[in-house]
């Protein structure tokens, strides 16, 4: 009698990573290139076309106004990532600098970069979030900055305690003893084993940096009221819910939490690709 | 009460892009564990010896194909049914205490250990009493945490967490490995009265000197598969074994001649003939002809044509 | 000749001294045995030969001079455990080239199959990775190789292979070789002779004791 235990799933790990991938990477480009196709129609007021629900013909309805939603929401959302990525960027630019810096030059320099991201860690996120945001006098940059200062210290973190790892790996010892030179070891060694930490701190910072930026837009302490970002829509559509003009809220909504599951699943699954452990199964 | 036939376990793995291999790891494997007796399995890293304990617990990847025949106490292993009996007739006694929760304390990871393993809930404190007091553990040891144990008490809670249920069957997977000498003996000797008191154990290990101390039989694998099945007398001096393998292995021992033969060379998968002949002193054209199956001979098992 | 002269090493001013006073003295084509249990202190005492780590008294001289600051060390240290001393990300052939090209003929008398050189270290046995660990230690620059239990977690065929390679080497290139471990049949095989430092308390060979 011959069993047959454990069947391989229709679908492998390998080929369902890079479909995930694509997925992502083909939704970003629709966003993209549907928004520039888009061009002002979005910001048109047709008064004869106010306040109409979803149909074939409008998909997401129009508001109070008469503008097309899903242009506006196509637009939000290219806005919105266009600030989360400039922020996460410059956030992860910020943590792989100091995490290389607290690593790498000293104990004195290691406590005040750990000193710090306590700190910042400690201090409520959309406190610290608004209170920079207000400072800098809001608007794209306002948020840009807010987040790119209070999203560093997790990937900080990681990045230290890699380095600090590696530093004292056997292998990296080892190569010191070959002969090889610190310059050719941060090259060789460090640089491609950070890399990758680095390039998917950086994706999975994207969702943060986008939730927050709207987040913050929401409130009120970030973009003006007159660009159609994603925080924005939600705001302005919250005067409308109780009318029942439902779907202005739903559509950018939907969107923003598309994209932001998009980006989570992007860098998780780029992760496991890169780690030569997960690599071939 | 344990009998595994041709058992072979496979992998789908990518070599580029999304270009597919499939790897044998294990091929026609063949283990028989008794009552009351320590089989030992050795056989160098990348033998199976692992994969086989994974698959007796049911925690293979999930990219794993099994195929062959197991049977528990005479009835078919399924997954599910390995379900149900892992951690109740079939306990593990894992490498480290990495294997723990590091968070949780000792005591109550053994009584956790019994309720699974269905030991009644009035009854579970005593069971564990009773596994402390066998190991020799003193009861202030149950609320320390699995960091602070020494390597021999380390080595002594694990034993009793597999062993406080009623599991019949204990799968010890390299239990000596890294040990000092004492405790070493110490874990090998908790193995024997296990097997003494009527348990089938299996010792997984690739310390040929340490298996022979305590099994009755000794289970040889080479490259996923099972090469020879021996009494441990029969390994006294080297002359009742069978298999070249097994010989080279006994003579390749620092405390015996200390030979290198040569190098364990795996012949391309799928072609005809002997797994091992690539590395065989005694090979010719049968060898190479036709795989030799594994069958009886002296107090033992042998898979070659010219044992 | 590799010297070790009166070495005292502990980790910080709180802890107890691992060794105090260590002499050793290891001659070109000379094979010493460290015979010791675990947690003693001799892959620590290896780890300063090598120059890993620094004594906090003595000195370490290899043909007359302290070990290199910087640059290619003459003494060579291998490890218990080959997956470590590799960096997980390489492949083999990149890991062998760390140390400059390896010597074809070397590859082939370790038995080290070019179908290796394409695999990543969790591709590779112990046995064979350790092989590899071997190769790249043994350049012509190599003076002293100290090897920290570096057989101990290999089957006994890769184990005696290994070693009849290195015993081989060794006296073609005249090398100095520490044999750190635990296995005394092991240190009788391959030894001139032992220095018994950390082997103070009786270690029991494995094999004593046979239960009914």
């Amino acid at each position: 009698m011959t069993t047959r235990l454990f069947f391989p799933s229709q679908w492998d790990r390998r080929t369902r990573t890079l479909a995930a991938i694509s997925i992502c990477l083909v939704f970003f480009a629709v966003i993209f290139i549907a928004a520039w196709l888009y061009g002002d129609q979005g910001q048109v007021t047709e008064l004869d076309l106010r306040k109409l629900p979803p149909s074939w013909e409008r998909p997401f309805g129009t508001d109070w106004l008469g503008r097309d939603m899903l242009a506006r929401t196509l637009k939000g959302i290219r806005i919105s990532l266009g600030v989360g990525l400039t922020a996460a960027t410059c956030s992860a630019c910020i943590a792989l600098l100091l995490g290389l810096g607290a690593a790498l030059l000293g104990r004195t320099v290691d406590r005040l970069v750990t000193w710090l991201a306590d700190a910042a860690l400690a201090t409520p996120h959309l406190v610290l979030l608004i209170l920079i945001s207000f400072a800098c006098g809001g608007g794209a940059r306002g948020v840009i900055i807010a987040v790119a200062a209070s999203h560093w210290p997790a990937l900080t973190r990681i990045i230290r305690a890699e380095v600090l790892q590696l530093r004292s790996a056997d292998y990296v010892k080892l190569a010191r003893q070959l002969g090889k030179g610190p310059y050719w070891i941060a090259r060789r060694h460090l640089l491609p084993h950070v890399a990758p930490q680095f390039l998917v701190g950086l994706l999975l910072l994207f969702p943060h940096a986008i939730l927050h930026s709207a987040g913050l837009t929401f409130l009120g302490f970030g973009m003006p009221p007159h660009t159609p970002a994603i925080g924005v829509l939600l705001a302005e559509s919250m005067r409308y819910l109780s009318m029942g003009l439902w779907w202005l809220a739903v559509a950018p909504g939907l969107i923003l939490i598309v994209s932001v599951l998009a980006f989570d699943v992007l860098g998780n699954n780029v992760r496991a690709l890169l780690d030569p452990k997960t690599l071939r199964e | 009460m344990l009998s595994v036939y041709d058992l072979s376990i496979s992998f789908s793995r990518y070599s580029f892009g999304l270009k597919k291999r499939e790897v044998r790891a294990i091929e026609d494997l063949y283990l028989q564990v008794s009552a009351g007796q320590i089989m030992a399995v050795i056989g160098q890293s990348g033998a199976g010896k692992s994969l086989l304990a994974h698959a007796l617990l049911g925690i293979l990847p999930r990219h794993a194909l099994l195929t062959g025949s197991l049977f528990f106490k005479g009835r078919p292993l399924t997954e599910q049914r390995l379900a149900e009996l892992r951690g109740r007739e079939i306990a593990l006694i894992p490498q480290s205490i990495t294997s723990l929760n590091p968070l949780l304390r000792v005591g109550a990871q053994v009584a956790r250990a019994a309720r699974l393993s269905g030991v009644g809930k009035k009854e579970v404190r005593q069971a564990v009493q009773r596994a402390f007091a066998r190991y020799g553990l003193k009861d202030d040891v149950a609320s320390l945490f699995p960091h602070q144990l020494s390597g021999g008490m380390a080595r002594r809670v694990l034993t009793a967490t597999a062993t406080v249920g009623r599991a019949d069957l204990i799968v010890a997977d390299e239990p000596v490995n890294g040990l000092d000498a004492p405790t070493a003996r110490e874990t090998l000797a908790h193995l024997r009265e296990l097997a003494d008191d009527g348990k089938g154990v299996l010792l997984i290990t690739h310390d040929i000197e340490a298996a022979l101390q305590v099994a009755d039989k000794v289970t040889v694998f080479w490259a996923g598969t099972t090469l020879e099945v021996a009494a441990a007398d029969d390994f006294r001096e080297g002359g009742r074994l069978q298999h070249p393998y097994t010989r080279a292995l006994w003579n390749a021992l620092p405390a015996n001649a200390f030979l290198s033969a040569r190098q364990p060379a795996l012949t391309p998968p799928g072609s005809p003939g002997c797994p091992f002949r690539l590395c065989c002193a005694r090979q010719d054209s049968l060898c190479a002809e036709r795989a030799p199956k594994l069958r009886n001979a002296g107090q033992g098992m042998v898979r070659c044509h010219h044992a | 000749m590799l010297e070790a002269n009166m070495l005292s090493f502990r980790y910080n001013r709180q802890q107890q001294w691992l060794f105090q006073n260590l002499d050793l003295r290891i001659a070109p084509g000379e094979i010493v045995g460290l015979p010791g249990p675990s947690g003693r202190g001799k892959s620590t005492l290896a780890k300063i030969l090598a120059g890993y780590l620094t004594a906090v008294h003595g000195s370490v001289l290899a043909d007359g001079r302290p070990l290199p600051r910087s640059g290619y060390c003459p003494v060579q240290l291998l490890f218990q455990h080959p997956e470590l001393a590799v960096n997980p990300r390489w492949k083999a052939g990149d890991i062998l080239a760390e140390a400059g090209q390896p010597d074809a003929a070397l590859l082939q008398d370790l038995g080290i199959e070019p179908a290796w050189l394409t695999r990543y270290p969790h591709e590779l046995s112990g046995g064979e990775l350790q092989r590899i660990c071997l190769v790249r230690a043994l350049t012509a620059h190599t003076r002293y190789l100290l090897c920290d239990e570096m057989t101990s977690m290999l089957d006994p065929l890769s184990q005696a292979h290994i070693w009849q390679r290195v015993l081989d080497i060794a006296e073609k290139r005249k090398l100095g070789l520490l044999v750190i471990s635990h296995d005394k049949a092991l240190l009788d095989k391959l030894c001139h002779r032992t220095n018994h430092y950390f082997a103070t308390i009786a270690d029991f060979p494995l094999l004593t004791i046979r239960f009914p």
